[in-house]
């Protein structure tokens, strides 16, 4: 990627923050000047992210989410990186419809939102270590004005 | 968020403002099942024309209160929904439960 822009956000994990946290980064790269739906599903894909560090990383406790984006002339990198308690199976968690926590009205659905909405995700997680998630989007309007297929790796 | 209910027939109707997301998931909650169980209701209709997003978290609160509703043999049905909302209810799964209409007319004279 040759990096443009960037921005390093870091926030304490309380839930008043999913909303700015997600405002930020759509916020950010709508200095591409990407379309509505592709703002929001940046926007959406980070709430996704976020909350997971909020309510799996830390559960009861709070500790620091910090927020790194980088964007080059038609693409975004987000990654999300909590110090919690980490992922036992990630390949499990990323199943649509599993949740670790039944008893709190939780869809399963997160990682399921972010990959739809993302065209890559990689999550790395180490337990008592914390997780990061790696998303990025390429806008395909963007590379349409370029010539350039909004598809390719 | 900012909600409001109101009574039409055996219907609760609630409008909806602002973000359903993990923050928000509680206060909607608590809202919803409140005049749910006040009220001589039977069915859920949401007005969405305000809610500006929701993400999964939101989806899980609508799942939560589908089953409260269904289990009484009522439905759950959401009017004008913006296309963020739109889209996370389709990768979710939510319209093989919850149907959705364009006016609260509509909604109201199918359910």
């Amino acid at each position: 990627m040759n990096v443009k822009n960037y921005m390093v956000l870091t926030i304490p994990s309380k839930s008043q923050n999913e909303a700015f946290a997600r405002v930020v980064a759509a916020a950010f790269a709508s200095q591409l000047d990407p379309n509505i739906e592709e703002l929001a599903d940046i926007k959406t894909a980070v709430s996704e992210a976020v909350t997971n560090s909020i309510i799996h990383g830390y559960e009861d406790r709070e500790g620091e989410i910090t927020i790194k984006c980088r964007m080059d002339e038609y693409s975004v990198e987000i990654e999300i990186k909590d110090e919690g308690k980490g992922i036992e199976d990630v390949e499990q968690a990323r199943q649509p419809l599993y949740t670790s926590k039944p008893e709190l009205e939780r869809s399963g659905m997160g990682f399921t939102v972010m990959e739809t909405f993302m065209d890559e995700v990689e999550v790395y997680s180490e337990i008592d270590k914390g997780t990061v998630v790696l998303m990025k989007k390429k806008f395909a309007s963007l590379a349409k004005e370029q010539g350039v297929s909004g598809n390719e790796g | 968020m900012d909600l409001t209910a109101k009574i039409t027939g055996n219907i609760l109707i609630c409008r909806v403002k602002g973000d359903l997301d993990h923050h928000t998931a509680e206060e909607f909650r608590t809202f919803v099942d409140y005049n749910l169980e006040n009220n001589p209701v039977k069915h859920l209709l949401l007005d969405l024309t305000n809610l500006s997003f929701i993400d999964s978290s939101g989806i899980g609160t609508l799942i939560g209160r589908y089953k409260k509703v269904s289990s009484v043999g009522g439905k759950v049905v959401v009017v004008n929904e913006n296309k963020q909302v739109s889209r996370v209810f389709e990768v979710s799964g939510i319209y093989e439960i919850i149907s959705s209409y364009s006016s609260i007319s509509k909604a109201i004279n199918d359910i």
